[in-house]
C-alpha cells in the first residue's frame, strides 16, 4: 500500500504496476544458494537436509521483499502463496519416493529365490534364510476369497441402489454404505472374532479373515459400481426398453457390459486397498510359521501380517525379511493400481 | 452396523463387569493381573496423535489439492494428482515399517531442536532428553496417509468451482491468489472441512502404522517429543498377542466399541455435511 512509488513505476502508466521480470525467481534462488552457502561456511553447520530448508527459507523470504518492494503486497502475496503451494506438493510426494525407494534398497537384499520358495517352519528368527511362501499363499487365498464374496453381493447392492431403489430405503442403504466406508479395519476384525470365532466357535482361519476383509471391501465395491452404473446413458436403458427387453435382461446384457471396465478398475482398486490390511487379519487368522494352504481350517499367515511379526523380532535378518516381505506387498498393490488405472483409461463408458 | 455393534457390546460386557477399576478414568491395561483396565490413556493418545496427525497434513494437503487443481498445467497435474493416489494405496504396513526404522530416528535432530529452542512451550518439553518413538513420529506417519484422502476429496471439490466466479474475481483484477481466497475456496468450504474429518475418522482407526512406531506405555504425557504414547487401535494390535483369557479379550473388544463409536460419530458427521453441500450446489 504504502511501498516507495520507485522510478520504475513512474515511468509506467498508473494502471499497470511494475512487474518484475521472468528471470527474477532464478536470481533470487541463486542469490538465496550463495548467501545458504556463505552462512554454512562461516557458522560451520552441516547436514544437506538443513541446507536446503535454511535456502528454502531464504528464498521465500526474498523473494517475498523483493515482489513487495517492486510490484506491491498483492502480488507478493501471490507469489509467496504460489510458492508454499509447490512447497506443499513437494512435501507429497518426499515421503512417497522416500517409502518406495527405501523399500525397494531395504528390501532387494533378501528378494531370492529362497524368500518365495520356503516357509518360516523350523527357521529360527535369526537365521538368515527362510522365507514368505506360506504368507503369500496366505495373503491371495484370504483376498480371492474375500472378493469372492464381496463382488457378486456388492455388484447386486449397487445394481438395486442404481435401477431398482425407490424413496427412502435406497437412501438410507446408500447413506449407510458411505458411513461404512469409513470403519477402522481393526473394527472390523473384532466384529468377525467376536460373532465368527469366539461366539460361534469357528477357530482362527483364513476364512475368518476373508470374512473381515468382505466387511471391509463390501462398501467401496458398492460405492464404485455405484458411481459407473450412473454413468451409462439413460437412452441406452430406454432403446432396450422400447425394443421389448424385461428391465432385469436389460440390467444383465445392456447396462453391466457397458459399465463392466469401470466396475472392474473398482473392484481392483478394493482388493488392493484389502491386499495391505494387518489389523483385521491379525484378529481372525492368526498367523502361522508353516504352510497351510487351506483357507477354512487352522491358522494361516498372510504377507502383512509376516512383515508384522518380522518387525518384531530383533534380530537383523528377521528385518531384512521383513523389508523383503513388505517390498512383494508394495509391488502387488502397486501393480495392481496400475492395471486398474489402465483398465479405466482404455475403457471408459462410452455415451 | 447394529450387528457389528451388538456382537461388540455382547462381548465386551463380561469383561467390563470384571474390570476392578473405571473403565473411562483408568490408566493401565492389566485385565488378567490386577484386573484394572481403562481407556483414558488410550483415548488421549488416539484424539492427541489423529490431531496433530492433521495439523501436519491438512495444510499440505490443501496446498496439494489447489496446486493441482488451479496452478498446474493439465499435463502436468493429471500425473501429479497420480502419484498422490498412489500415496493412498501404499498398504499401512509399509508405513509402519518405514515409520519405526526409518522416520523414527532421523526425526530425533527435529525433536531435539524443537527441544533446545521451544522447549519452554509444554508440548515440546522434554522429561529426560530422550527422543525415538514419539507421538510426534506417529502423527507425521498419520498425517501421510491422511494426506492423500484430504488432497483427493479437497481437489474434486476445487475443481467443480464455477468457472464464472474464477473469471469474474480475475476480471476485477484479482491476483490467482485473491482469486482463489474469494472464489474457490469459500466455493469448496464444505467439501474441506468433510474431507478433514474423514481423514480424522482415517488417523483414528489406523492400527498396525501405529502400533509399529509407538513403544506403548499407559499414561497422558503432554511432551509429545518423549517416547510412548499408545492409541486404542494400536493397543488392540499389541496385547492381542497374549491376549488368551476371556477377560482380556472382552476387555479389548470393548476398546474397540469405543473406537467404533468415535469413527462412527466421526463419519456420520462428514457425510452429513457433503450431503448438505450437495443439497445447496
Amino acid at each position: 500500500m504504502t511501498t516507495t512509488v520507485d522510478d520504475l513505476s513512474l515511468a509506467r502508466s498508473s494502471l499497470a504496476r511494475a512487474k518484475l521480470p521472468w528471470w527474477s525467481p532464478v536470481v533470487v534462488a541463486v542469490g538465496a544458494l550463495l548467501v545458504t552457502a556463505l552462512i554454512f561456511l562461516g557458522a560451520s553447520l552441516h547436514g544437506y537436509v538443513s541446507f536446503i530448508l535454511i535456502a528454502a527459507v531464504l528464498y521465500l523470504l526474498a523473494q517475498t521483499f523483493v515482489s513487495l518492494a517492486v510490484e506491491g503486497w498483492r502480488h507478493a502475496k501471490n507469489r509467496l502463496m504460489t510458492s508454499l503451494m509447490i512447497v506443499a506438493m513437494v512435501l507429497a510426494v518426499l515421503p512417497l519416493v522416500g517409502v518406495l525407494g527405501y523399500t525397494i534398497a531395504q528390501g532387494l537384499g533378501r528378494f531370492d529365490s529362497v524368500f518365495f520358495t520356503h516357509s518360516m517352519r523350523a527357521v529360527a528368527e535369526s537365521d538368515p534364510n527362510g522365507g514368505a511362501y506360506h504368507a503369500i499363499i496366505g495373503t491371495l487365498e484370504q483376498v480371492g476369497l474375500a472378493t469372492l464374496i464381496s463382488v457378486p453381493f456388492g455388484v447386486m447392492v449397487a445394481v438395486y441402489l442404481v435401477e431398482y431403489s425407490v424413496g427412502r430405503f435406497g437412501r438410507v442403504v446408500s447413506f449407510f454404505v458411505d458411513v461404512m466406508t469409513g470403519l477402522p479395519s481393526i473394527v472390523a476384525g473384532l466384529f468377525i472374532l467376536a460373532l465368527w470365532v469366539l461366539l460361534l466357535h469357528q477357530g482362527f482361519s483364513g476364512f475368518a479373515g476373508s470374512l473381515a476383509l468382505t466387511i471391509l471391501m463390501l462398501p467401496t465395491v458398492v460405492r464404485s459400481c455405484e458411481e459407473m452404473l450412473k454413468l451409462v446413458p439413460v437412452s441406452l436403458r430406454e432403446a432396450s426398453y422400447a425394443l421389448g427387453v424385461a428391465k432385469w435382461l436389460t440390467v444383465v446384457r445392456i447396462v453391466l457390459p457397458t459399465a463392466l471396465p469401470g466396475i472392474v478398475t473398482g473392484v481392483m482398486l478394493a482388493v488392493a486397498r484389502v491386499m495391505g490390511e494387518t489389523a483385521p487379519v491379525l484378529l481372525t487368522v492368526f498367523g502361522n510359521s508353516a504352510i497351510n494352504t487351506n483357507p477354512f481350517s487352522g491358522p494361516q499367515a498372510s504377507l502383512p501380517l509376516f512383515v508384522f511379526n518380522e518387525v518384531g523380532q530383533s534380530f537383523d535378518n528377521a528385518i531384512h525379511r521383513a523389508w523383503s516381505g513388505a517390498l512383494v506387498l508394495i509391488l502387488i498393490v502397486l501393480l495392481l493400481n496400475l492395471i486398474a488405472r489402465t483398465v479405466a483409461r482404455f475403457a471408459r463408458v462410452r455415451g | 452396523m447394529a450387528a457389528v455393534a451388538a456382537f461388540l457390546i455382547l462381548k465386551a460386557v463380561p469383561a467390563l463387569s470384571a474390570n476392578k477399576g473405571n473403565f473411562f478414568t483408568a490408566f493401565g491395561w492389566d485385565p488378567e493381573g490386577t484386573g484394572i483396565f481403562g481407556v483414558a490413556a488410550l483415548a488421549f493418545g488416539t484424539l492427541v496423535s489423529s490431531l496433530l496427525a492433521l495439523i501436519i497434513g491438512v495444510p499440505v494437503a490443501v496446498g496439494v489439492a489447489l496446486f493441482i487443481s488451479q496452478y498446474a498445467p493439465r499435463a502436468i497435474a493429471r500425473p501429479l494428482a497420480y502419484v498422490v493416489d498412489l500415496l493412498a494405496a501404499v498398504p499401512s504396513v509399509v508405513f509402519g515399517l518405514w515409520g519405526a526404522i526409518y522416520l523414527s530416528p532421523n526425526l530425533i535432530p527435529l525433536s531435539k531442536f524443537l527441544n533446545r529452542y521451544f522447549g519452554w512451550i509444554p508440548i515440546f518439553g522434554s522429561t529426560n532428553q530422550t527422543y525415538g518413538k514419539s507421538i510426534l513420529v506417529a502423527a507425521v506417519v498419520l498425517a501421510v496417509m491422511v494426506l492423500p484422502i484430504v488432497a483427493a476429496i479437497s481437489r474434486e471439490v476445487f475443481v467443480q468451482t464455477p468457472k464464472e466466479h474464477m473469471e469474474g474475481a480475475l476480471a476485477l483484477g484479482a491476483t490467482k491468489w485473491e482469486m482463489i481466497r474469494t472464489a474457490v475456496l469459500p466455493y469448496g468450504r464444505s467439501g474441506v472441512v468433510s474431507a478433514i474429518v474423514l481423514g480424522f475418522g482415517r488417523a483414528v482407526g489406523e492400527t498396525i502404522a501405529v502400533a509399529m512406531v509407538l513403544s506403548s506405555t499407559y499414561t497422558i504425557n503432554w511432551h509429545f517429543l518423549d517416547p510412548g504414547g499408545n492409541t486404542i487401535a494400536a493397543n488392540i494390535a499389541n496385547r492381542w498377542g497374549d491376549a488368551t483369557g476371556a477377560v482380556s479379550q472382552g476387555a479389548l473388544i470393548a476398546s474397540g466399541l469405543v473406537l467404533f463409536a468415535i469413527t462412527l460419530v466421526v463419519n456420520f458427521g462428514a457425510r452429513v455435511i457433503i450431503r448438505r453441500g450437495k443439497a445447496k450446489a
